[in-house]
């Protein structure tokens, strides 16, 4: 599985990215976190704010930090 | 619980499951909280009287007790007010995501968009890292470009931190003349910058990668507990992350307060000196301090003879033009544009500034 965080940088990218990281290590799946910080990529994904989590290709939140509950509950299976 | 929303990047995310509280109970644990709130809230000038002056031992003549109760009664004050006042905006925004604003601006002509922009930019949740695709979302669903501009100018100006330091330390008077002058900047702003025809200044890539889309909006299907805690949220991001400078701006302001001389500052940044305004534009623009911090160490060089119009100058160009935002946006726009927009924002700030000055 791929999770990729969408935005430039700021703060609330990074606590997010640290989010998904923690939220896999809780749940012992096998995926990779991905910062995505360039913006003709992030701009493919239609998103009006960051930080955006995408998984798998699918935009799964935009403009908040979700916490590694919440995060869990997006994840598939 | 409503499960995850269909596609495209709603802010939802419903995942977490918002307090499983009944509205009736909800309901009560918020005027529970309000009525502690006031209570707290009441509380603080006696309390504030009562460690400076019998616990400490301090008395208010003297240049440490001022400044010591300055900060005891400013500190609680503000940060109380912060937290009522996220709280509520939270509410609010959770009624106005980036993609229902967008909905309503496309298909506005120029000066109702402009109007309606800068109002739409008070209450969608917005943060300057964000800039780059909301411009490429408005622009893609033909949202003029001086309408977008007026949204990003009035998203960061108009805040509701600022709003609240303002109103806490200054009164109403001063929180109302800000956010009006804000809007105003931006609605002109916005519109005049649109008049200049700059589309050609935006880098070519934003107008080619972008396909003609139409602007749907699903509604999102929010309890009153989902919104509540979207306050909730908003009040640990804000408050989280500002109160440290928050403190930091008043125990500043309280040492100025204390020790700096009455009409020190009224030489410099009095109503005589014109310069003053530019003066504070050009100091303010660069400088990306937090609201937060800023603004309590305005209001003690106020109190010093500073003048009205020139702190409000200083205000609106250390929060409505920020360098990081700048850099994030040079990504799509050329440096012509930007520094259009600069100037075009500085031009309004300073007139505000000249303006309260001369009125005041």
């Amino acid at each position: 599985m791929k999770i990729q965080v969408l935005g430039p940088g700021c703060q609330r990218c990074r606590t997010l990215t640290a989010n998904a990281e923690k939220a896999i290590q809780e749940l012992g799946v096998e995926a990779t976190v991905e910062k995505v910080e360039d913006v003709h990529e992030i701009a493919r994904y239609r998103i009006l704010a960051t930080p955006a989590l995408v998984i798998d290709g699918q935009v799964k939140s935009a403009g908040r930090v979700l916490s590694p509950q919440e995060i869990q509950a997006l994840l598939p299976g | 619980m409503s499960t995850e929303t269909a596609c495209c990047g709603e802010t939802s995310a419903v995942a977490a499951p918002a307090p499983r509280e009944r509205p009736a109970r909800l309901l009560a644990l918020l005027v529970l909280g309000l009525a502690g709130w006031t209570t707290l809230y009441l509380a603080i000038e006696p309390a504030a009287a009562f460690l400076a002056g019998r616990v400490l031992g301090l008395s208010a003549h003297t240049r440490l007790g001022s400044a010591v109760a300055f900060f005891l009664f400013e500190a609680p004050k503000v940060l109380l007010l912060l937290g009522i006042v996220v709280f509520a905006v939270g509410i609010v925004r959770s009624f106005f995501t980036p993609e229902r604003t967008r909905a309503l601006l496309a298909g506005k002509r120029e000066s109702a968009g402009n109007v309606l922009a800068a109002l739409l930019g008070v209450v969608t949740p917005f943060c300057s890292c964000s800039a780059v695709p909301l411009f490429l979302g408005f622009v893609e669903v033909g949202i003029p470009l001086g309408v977008t501009l007026s949204f990003l100018i009035s998203a960061p100006m108009v805040n509701e931190v600022a709003l609240v330091l303002l109103f806490g330390l200054f009164g109403w008077r001063v929180a109302a003349l800000y956010l009006v002058t804000g809007l105003v900047i931006a609605v002109a702003g916005g519109f005049v910058l649109g008049r200049l025809k700059l589309e050609r200044w935006v880098e070519g890539w934003v107008y080619e990668s972008l396909q003609r889309a139409t602007a749907v909006y699903q509604a999102e299907r929010s309890s009153f507990a989902d919104r509540v805690q979207k306050g909730v949220e908003a009040v640990r991001d804000v408050v989280g992350k500002v109160w440290p400078f928050v403190l930091a701006g008043i125990a500043v302001g309280a040492f100025i307060h204390g020790y700096v001389p009455e009409g020190l500052l009224a030489g410099i940044m009095g109503k005589q000196a014109w310069w003053s305004v530019p003066l504070a534009v050009a100091i303010g623009v660069p400088m990306y301090s937090n609201a937060a911090g800023i603004i309590p160490v305005v209001q003690a060089l106020l109190g010093k003879g500073a003048a009205l119009g020139t702190v409000l100058a200083f205000m609106m160009s250390v929060i409505g033009l920020s360098l990081p935002e700048l850099i994030i946006l040079r990504k799509i726009l050329r440096p012509r544009l930007i520094a259009t927009f600069v100037g075009v924002v500085a031009a309004g700030i300073l007139a505000v500034g000249w303006l309260f000055n001369a009125v005041l």
